[in-house]
């Protein structure tokens, strides 16, 4: 059974969730000895798609031309890449472009989809059943796909990444792409800052604690001792405090790093559902009957506007000296 | 302008999850069940805006048993003009999207709207295979809608940035944050509902192509370990020897 691993192009890198999904295809393929084909398509340099062999991909099937291709172009480039190398699974990360092109190609080519799995699979015969995260984050579930066509949409920061220095081999695929109903008229980047939320290991929160935006410099100041990226509760969104992707939990995004700060954030049940993925949290709060701490690994009790400036410096010191 | 909008109820976000029958079934006691969030707050909402500007209707469909009923009404009461259930339980996405589109296919419907995802099995799936088995171009999450003759003009955000987009009619359409404001029902709509109507149909045979065999929670956290504010040199050795995740 061969598998394909859709390597979305994010401004003309390959991100850290498309390269943990080829990683975990890898790990399945291991164990029916196969092999691993990504799929990759823009702007991209050699030695970045040779650089995915390190995580388990043969060959990397990269279409040059396709420049900003709309989801129902995507969908096509993957049905013709399964179609050629017989491949009976997809894996891509469930992020941005692989939440909509895997479903629409599921539909397309007749395939139980899993969206959001947090673990390995287990594969016995044809069938295959895999853990997923439902009701945002307040439950597991373990899904079994029926079809013989599978594709998994994996969600980042779940799986642990293995790696070798085997490069992967470059050939050029490029299927017709047939004409989108949707043309992108304009992108208005902004330049990106830092990390992006879904892939960062640690990151470091805060809540309407804070009083104001005129205080996030703390945040930000602790984040970049860590290398950690920003995030927020929701009405800290609402009233424009922070930028809306900031914005974790039930109605913002799902986030599951290794390390989850918590600053001035009550911990209502909706904020809890977008994090409670996390290994490690650790709560900021000056009430100590914040629901956040039953939530917690490490509890401060405490004024964050102190709290913060001295965790930033404990953490300086501890780089310098390690 | 006639607009379809898929609905989906979900447990109330404050709610408590538990299971029954060997952890096999979502535990529906004592559980209140609200339109999903995104399905009411921008899908329903921008649709009876879109009315509003340029006339139509606006109907709602849901993929689910008589449970529905009560949901349906509350968004009916939003403002929207008619419903139909498709009565079946909702078996997995292919099957949701499949009764949708199989309905939706000969009706002529300018827009098909759902919202970016349900909060019970958060998927984001059944707009993009609606999208597929009618044939017609799909915009995820988006955050702005407007429509300009016969073509959708639309924004969504980015990790970093935005994305403005163009889609031709008919179009499928995820909604997100950013494309409307809540409305809450008036006396008024809550009467109207009462009378709109709310056809129900039998489902198409279609098989199901996943299956949830069973659920967990997750792990319990074993109980917190207080530090003392003033010492976070002895929190950064912990999170360094203990947590191992700096
Ligand atoms: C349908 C629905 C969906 C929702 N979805 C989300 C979601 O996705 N994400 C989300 O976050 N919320 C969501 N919410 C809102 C959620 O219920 C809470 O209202 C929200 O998370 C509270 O944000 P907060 O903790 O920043 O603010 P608050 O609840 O106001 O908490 C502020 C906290 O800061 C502490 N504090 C104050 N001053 C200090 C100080 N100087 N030092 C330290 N601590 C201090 C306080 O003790 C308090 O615990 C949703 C609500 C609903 C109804
Ligand atoms: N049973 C259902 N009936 C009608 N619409 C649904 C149903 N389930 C999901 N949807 C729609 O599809 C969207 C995405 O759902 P999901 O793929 O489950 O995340 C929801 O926001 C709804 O608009």
């Amino acid at each position: 059974m061969a598998i394909l691993v859709l390597l979305d192009n994010h401004n003309d890198k390959i991100s850290k969730a498309a390269l943990e999904a080829v990683s975990y295809a890898h790990q399945i393929a291991q164990n029916s000895g196969d092999e691993v084909t990504a799929l990759s398509y823009g702007k991209l340099g050699d030695s970045l798609l040779k650089a995915v062999g390190q995580y388990g991909a043969k060959t990397v099937w990269h279409h040059a031309d396709l420049h900003h291709p709309t989801e129902d172009q995507l969908t096509a480039l993957c049905a013709a890449a399964m179609e050629k190398l017989g491949a009976s699974m997809m894996v891509c990360p469930f992020d941005g472009l692989g939440k909509s092109v895997a479903p629409r190609l599921a539909a397309k080519i007749g395939a139980g989809y899993v969206a959001g799995a947090i673990s390995l699979p287990e594969i016995s015969g044809s069938e295959l059943t895999v853990k997923k995260n439902v009701f945002s984050g307040k439950a597991i579930a373990t899904v079994k796909v029926k079809t013989q066509k599978k594709i998994i949409g994996l969600m980042p920061n779940s799986v642990p990444v293995v790696t070798s220095d085997a490069t992967a081999e470059i050939e050029a695929f490029k299927p017709e792409i047939p004409k989108s109903g949707v043309r992108v008229v304009e992108i208005r980047a902004e330049a990106a800052e830092g990390i992006p939320l879904p892939e960062a290991e640690i990151v470091v929160s805060a809540g309407r604690g804070l009083k104001g935006p005129e205080n996030w410099g703390m945040v930000e100041d602790l984040a970049h001792a860590l290398g950690a990226a920003t995030a927020c509760s929701r009405p800290v969104a609402d009233i424009g405090w922070r930028p809306h992707h900031e914005h974790v939990g039930q109605t913002g995004i799902a986030i599951r790093p290794n390390l989850y700060i918590a600053a001035g954030i009550s911990g209502a049940i909706q904020h809890l559902a977008g994090v409670n993925g996390s290994k490690t949290i650790v709560v900021i709060n000056t009430d100590k009957e914040a629901p956040f701490f039953k939530a917690a690994d490490y509890g401060i009790i405490g004024d964050v506007f102190e709290v913060l400036p001295r965790l930033t410096e404990a953490v300086k010191k501890f780089k310098a000296a390690n | 302008m006639n607009i379809l909008v898929c609905i989906s109820k979900a447990p109330d976000t404050t709610t408590k999850i538990s299971f029954t029958d060997g952890n096999t079934k979502l535990n529906k006691d004592k559980v209140q069940f609200i339109v999903n969030p995104y399905d009411e707050w921008y899908a329903l909402v921008r649709a009876i805006e879109l009315k509003e500007q340029y006339g139509g209707t606006v109907k709602i469909i849901s993929v689910g048993d008589a449970e529905y009923d009560p949901i349906i009404r509350k968004a009916i009461a939003i403002g929207a003009d008619e419903a139909v259930r498709i009565n079946s339980d909702a078996l997995d996405a292919h099957f949701v999207a499949s009764q949708i589109a199989n309905y939706a296919k000969d009706k002529g419907f300018d827009l098909i709207l759902t919202g970016k995802e349900t909060i019970n099995y958060n998927g984001s799936q059944v707009g993009a295979m609606i999208a597929e088995l009618m044939g017609l171009p799909y915009v995820a999450t988006a955050s702005k809608l407007e429509v300009n003759g016969k073509v959708a003009k639309l924004e969504r955000d980015l990790a970093a940035g935005v994305e403005v987009l163009e889609a031709d009619l008919p179009v499928v359409i995820s909604c997100a944050k950013g494309m409307a404001e809540q409305r809450i029902p008036n006396m008024r709509g809550i009467m109207a509902a009462r009378t709109k109507p709310l056809e129900v149909i039998e489902p198409t045979p279609t098989d199901q192509y996943t299956e949830i065999v069973g659920y967990e929670l997750p792990a319990d956290k074993g109980s917190v370990t207080y530090i003392d504010p003033n010492n976070m040199d002895e929190l950064v050795q912990l999170l360094h020897s203990e947590a191992k995740v700096i």
